[in-house]
């Protein structure tokens, strides 16, 4: 399959401290692959940079044929380099069918409209519903996202993600937090995510990963120890030193 | 178990229609306690008029303060603008009442485009500084400027044209009064639409978290500045209401004091749902009134426990105390519109 997304040489110092080291790896169309690595790794800087919420001191991130690496985290979102946060970052006031919505005229150009309604658009309306019926979100569609469980929650953080249609889609932990009589549910949302889709996921759930990813890679100490079938990654000497404890701190700039 | 999430869920959210119908019933409302002040104060028509146009700035800074979550303490430079230039305006040959306020609304918008430029390159508390930089330098600008503004004598001599050729501006203060009612209602409902249209969304999900919805693929700088710019028509509507109604403009339109206060008029109102400016506008005002012509001196101290008491038995403020005891008489829990 052609290549949808790449990055290359990657590279992030805060101070001498090396959080990202030279960090590469491309993904074609319809990719299942997942970071994973000890905590303190840079799995989630790695996002931050691909999503340009860092600027990264070395490298390039590359989409569609496209280097992004100047863009800001705004314009990346709109090239189809979407993510979802770690811990969620929701409107607690709003409901899961204001911040589908929200998402869905952004995307259309419509959010800055001043004198337009904010629902009443059938289309719209249309679109919002098939996302939250796919996640199974409609009963509590109108409930303030305060008041849902948590697993609701990260669900509409996928939700919101897809409702941007795009790309490239960073997953970072989308089942942390959840209680694991509601992993399948999330499960099932990746499950049914679109197959067109490049998909990156971090997560710690070695189940999950295993069910999920066709492709593992692991980061240890800012780097990447391992690239390879899910299979093979259990068994490969370095990544069982790394999550014992020899790679699990970042090491200074040589 | 599910039924009972479905039918909480149904309950929580006021449908479109519901909120419609708090919208129409919030309005007439403000249309009924204006007429009810009209018949009542007939001598007090002229500090009415003044409420409506220091509500009119209260408003303004609730758009980007309570909807927004940009602190100000500087936004009588937005109303001071307005009023100058209406006041300028008219002093030149330009009397019609609705140029006046047309005029003082774009003065307004251009002082906001102004004030939101240089606020929103920063955050917290420098922008509260900033805020009140802005406002102390456009007070020594309208009094170094005293050729076109009248310095610290303010600027006399406004002879406004009667409204639609008909209506004068009498002494009585019935045609402005009745004419500031009338562009209250027309910005409260217009405002309305604003804070409920996908901008308002938008608006509301930046203060809460700009990094969502920067993820969301959204530009946050230009949305403030516009709400910064449509903050600043409204604040100069105000000042042109307050130009035309007194006739004169002096330089405490467009100083630190005022803008503190309407910045608590808001806090003590309660923030982020139109109608609390309004009713802390009219709640400060009509204390000051009252409690000055008894104690000239302490009023300011009564004003400050009313604040403290309000802050922290209803943080929400008085709005909301309003909102919770009509929402219980319906059984009901209502949402922001």
């Amino acid at each position: 399959m052609s290549e949808l997304f790449r990055v290359e040489g990657l590279t992030k110092n805060f101070g001498g401290l090396a959080v990202s080291r030279n960090i590469s790896l491309s993904m074609p169309a319809g990719e299942r692959l997942a970071l994973i690595g000890p905590n303190g790794a840079g799995k989630t800087t790695f996002v931050n940079l691909v999503t340009g919420q860092l600027q990264p001191s070395a490298g390039r991130v590359v989409l569609s044929g496209e280097d992004v690496t100047g863009l800001g985290a705004v314009r990346r979102v709109r090239k189809g380099l979407v993510r979802t946060f770690q811990v969620t970052r929701l409107f607690s006031e709003m409901t899961p069918e204001e911040h589908v919505t929200l998402t869905v005229l952004q995307r259309e150009g419509k959010a800055s409209r001043i004198l337009s309604r904010f629902t009443g658009n059938s289309e719209v309306a249309g679109e919002v519903e098939g996302i939250l019926a796919t996640l199974g979100l409609l009963d509590v569609a109108r409930r303030k996202v305060g008041e849902i469980a948590y697993g609701q929650q990260r669900l509409l953080e996928i939700g919101i993600a897809l409702a941007l249609r795009p790309k490239v889609l960073l997953l970072d932990e989308p089942a942390a937090g959840v209680p694991s009589s509601d992993t399948p549910k999330i499960e099932q949302a990746l499950e049914r995510l679109p197959p067109s889709l490049a998909v990156l996921m971090i997560e710690h759930d070695m189940d999950l990963v295993f069910r999920f990813a066709k492709r593992v890679v692991v980061l240890a100490a800012g780097e990447i120890i391992f690239e390879g079938l899910p299979s093979e990654v259990a068994a490969n000497e370095k990544v069982r030193e790394a999550y014992l404890g020899n790679y699990a701190y970042a090491r200074s700039v040589a | 178990m599910q039924v009972i999430a479905q039918t909480e869920s149904v309950a929580a959210a006021p449908s479109t229609g519901s909120r419609w119908l708090r919208d129409v019933t919030g309005v007439i409302l403000i249309i009924a306690a204006g007429l009810a002040g009209y018949w009542l104060f007939p001598d007090n028509l002229a500090l009415l008029t003044r409420v409506i146009a220091i509500a009119l700035l209260v408003l303004s800074i609730d758009l980007i303060t309570g909807y927004c979550g940009v602190a100000t303490l500087g936004q009588a430079a937005l109303f001071g603008a307005g009023a100058y230039a209406a006041g300028i305006a008219c002093v030149n040959g330009v009397t019609e009442p609705l140029t006046l306020i047309v005029i003082g609304a774009v003065a307004g918008s251009a002082a906001g485009l102004l004030m939101g430029t240089i606020m929103l390159r920063a955050h917290g508390l420098a922008q509260l500084v900033l805020s009140i930089a802005i406002v102390q330098l456009f007070h020594e600008a309208a009094n170094k400027a005293s050729a076109y503004t009248g310095g610290s004598d303010g600027l006399a001599g406004l002879t406004v044209s009667p409204l639609f050729g008909v209506f004068e501006f009498d002494l009585w203060g019935q045609t402005a009064y009745l004419f500031g009612l009338a562009l209250l209602v027309v910005v409260f409902v217009v405002l309305k639409f604003i804070v409920s249209s996908p901008f308002g969304m938008l608006c509301r999900g930046i203060k809460q978290d700009p990094i969502r919805i920067r993820a969301m693929g959204s530009f946050v700088f230009p949305v403030l500045l516009k709400m910064f710019v449509i903050s600043g028509a409204v604040a100069g509507m105000g000042g042109a209401l307050a130009a035309i109604s007194t006739q004169v403009v002096g330089l405490d339109s467009v100083s630190f004091e005022l803008s503190a206060n309407a910045l608590v008029m808001l806090v003590l109102g309660g923030l982020g749902t139109l109608y609390g400016a309004l009713v802390g506008t009219v709640i400060f005002m009509g204390f000051e009134h009252i409690v000055s012509s008894i104690n000239p001196f302490h009023w300011m101290t009564m004003v400050g426990a009313l604040l403290i008491a309000v802050v922290i038995a209803a943080p929400g403020g008085l709005s909301g105390v309003l909102e919770r005891i009509s929402g219980s008489g319906r059984g009901k829990k209502g949402g922001r519109a």
